[in-house]
């Protein structure tokens, strides 16, 4: 556990220092650049787009989250049973439709920018947390969910005070497990102008330089791999307060 | 008073509870026993609601229960069951307030309650108010179940096989528990259970229920002298008769003048730990002792005399 933190810990002060003073490594990507090429990349502040990259990822998961796990509750109510099949054939087909087409669709309506980016990854984010939420509302102990009843909750205090809070470790598996999926995706985001990593990516593929590629490609892990591990975290901090078994996600 | 006036409940053509008029008074335990699939749980529900019936009416203190929400009818009435449903994700404290908080009691209010409760189901609250569920005993979650269905002082209690997930020696202390708990605030309580020695320890009255039917609803020394089918002499079984009358009786009420030796017997024990203990001791007769005080002995003639069927 200890030696955990600091791995963790390391890992951080790599990406920071990494975002605000590149030139630090400047002799390690040096050794991926031909002698006449910038060793760091040198179009545009690395913390703005990392921000800006956060920033486009965070909004699209809110959204996924906000219309999944409200989907997942309407479902689940007696009233929206019969929509069941329906909800996840579309959380199924937002999945597969490839975000590379989602972005050709969507340049001609809304044209270049970030919102093709934040549609693409919206509907990439959908079917995980849609799946997980109902996983999690419908595998709740069926003597806890009696209790609620018979203590006198209507059904909003029920999905409120108990089965939502349930959920939510599982819940929160599908929310980790979009959010690292939409890290990565986003970077294709930058070939429609939306302002992500991907742009430090591309530029290094166009002029040749495997320090921009890999810069990006750097940064774009170590933000999914400790935004990964801190869910998960928070995951199993959730369980084991309530003294339930780890929920199986994904 | 609980009056239960021909109900029936069906399932898609399958009649699970079949035309059930029943009284339950005021003030006392009645204990609904079967087998499982006997219905008996279906026609609990009823009582809050959980389930409505097909057919027929339930009045509670003379109004009927469909005249109040089922939400609110809930919160009226105390709710135990099975493997106690305590709230994973909320302490002792928290599960114990959730009926007052539902009904809107003041913080304080509900805090003073919260301590008392436990109280009365000997858990130090400053020991027990933040515990989570899990990290509580088989035995002190139970505790936990009850007080949580008592918190907003209910006048009926309803309780689903409380006990069925304790082992033999928990369980027998839960039941004295929950029969002086009874004694101590009066509520009328409806318990569901397939086992006829806990129905006959805990009931003021029986009701024995086979395939959602009404054998016989009745006090247990009737149920017991008086089978009114066979099916009901079976679920009380017959070489075990004369024991269960005498576990309805109590020493303090067959005392004789005159002295022995040995150990003493409690007056409050039952006839058959007296005789028991008169048998496994080898003798014919123990003095009894109230609060310490001889009283007089018990003799085994006289818990024999007991155990014999009423003329």
């Amino acid at each position: 556990m200890k030696i955990g933190l600091l791995i963790r810990l390391a890992v951080f002060l790599v990406l920071v220092a990494l975002l605000i003073q590149p030139d630090l490594f400047q002799g390690f990507f040096a050794l991926f650049a031909r002698p006449t090429q910038p060793a760091i990349y040198n179009q545009g502040n690395l913390l703005d787009i990392t921000i800006s990259h956060l920033t486009i990822v965070a909004i699209a998961i809110a959204l996924s989250t906000v219309v999944a796990v409200g989907l997942a509750i309407l479902v689940t109510r007696p009233f929206g049973a019969e929509f069941l099949p329906v909800s996840r054939t579309i959380a199924n087909v937002g999945q597969t439709f490839p975000p590379v087409a989602v972005l050709a669709l969507a340049v001609p309506i809304l044209g270049f920018g970030t919102a093709p980016t934040l549609i693409a990854l919206f509907l990439y984010g959908l079917l995980p947390i849609f799946e997980n939420t109902l996983t999690g509302l419908t595998t709740l102990p069926p003597n806890v969910i009696e209790a609620a009843r018979g203590v006198g909750m209507t059904g909003r205090q029920r999905l409120m005070r108990v089965e939502l809070p349930l959920a939510l470790p599982v819940i929160l598996a599908g929310i980790r497990l979009s959010t690292v999926i939409a890290l990565a995706t986003a970077t294709i985001g930058s070939t429609v102008a939306a302002r992500t990593l991907g742009e430090v990516i591309i530029a290094g593929l166009q002029s040749g330089n495997t320090a921009f590629v890999l810069q990006g490609g750097l940064i774009v892990g170590i933000l999914a791999v400790l935004i990964y591990d801190a869910l998960a975290g928070l995951e199993r901090w959730l369980t084991a307060r309530t003294g339930q078994k780890q929920a199986a996600a994904n | 008073m609980i009056e239960i006036e021909d109900i029936v409940k069906s399932y898609n053509g399958t009649t699970v509870v079949d035309h059930i008029s029943l009284t339950i008074p005021p003030r006392t335990m009645s204990v609904i026993v079967g087998t499982s699939g006997s219905g008996k749980t279906t026609l609990m529900r009823m009582i809050n609601r959980l389930v409505e019936p097909t057919a027929g009416t339930i009045r509670i203190d003379g109004e009927d229960i469909r005249d109040v929400p089922a939400h609110e009818l809930r919160r009226r009435i105390g709710y135990a069951i099975q493997g106690h449903g305590l709230f994973p994700h909320w302490t002792v404290a928290q599960n114990i307030a959730t009926v007052p908080k539902l009904l809107g009691w003041e913080k304080s209010k509900i805090e003073a309650r919260v301590d008392e409760l436990l109280g009365l189901f000997q858990l130090d609250p400053a020991q027990f108010r933040n515990r989570m569920p899990h990290e509580l005993s088989g035995g002190q979650q139970q505790r936990i179940g009850v007080a949580r269905a008592l918190a907003a002082g209910p006048n009926i209690l309803l309780m689903d096989e409380p006990f069925g997930a304790l082992d033999p020696l928990i369980r027998a202390k839960a039941q004295e528990d929950l029969l002086a708990i009874q004694r101590k605030l009066g509520t009328t309580i409806v318990l569901v259970t397939h086992d006829m020695e806990e129905a006959i320890h805990l009931g003021d009255r029986i009701a024995v229920m086979d395939k959602g039917k009404l054998l016989q609803y009745a006090e247990p020394a009737e149920i017991i002298v008086n089978p009114a089918t066979p099916f009901v002499a079976d679920l009380i079984g017959t070489s075990d008769r004369p024991f269960r009358l005498l576990s309805l009786t109590r020493v303090g009420d067959h005392v004789e003048t005159g002295t022995a030796t040995g150990s003493p017997i409690a007056a409050d024990a039952s006839l058959r730990d007296a005789y028991s203990d008169l048998l496994w001791s080898g003798r014919t007769a123990a003095p009894v002792t109230r609060d310490g005080q001889a009283i007089g002995i018990i003799t085994l003639a006289a818990c024999a005399r007991m155990a014999a069927r009423p003329q």
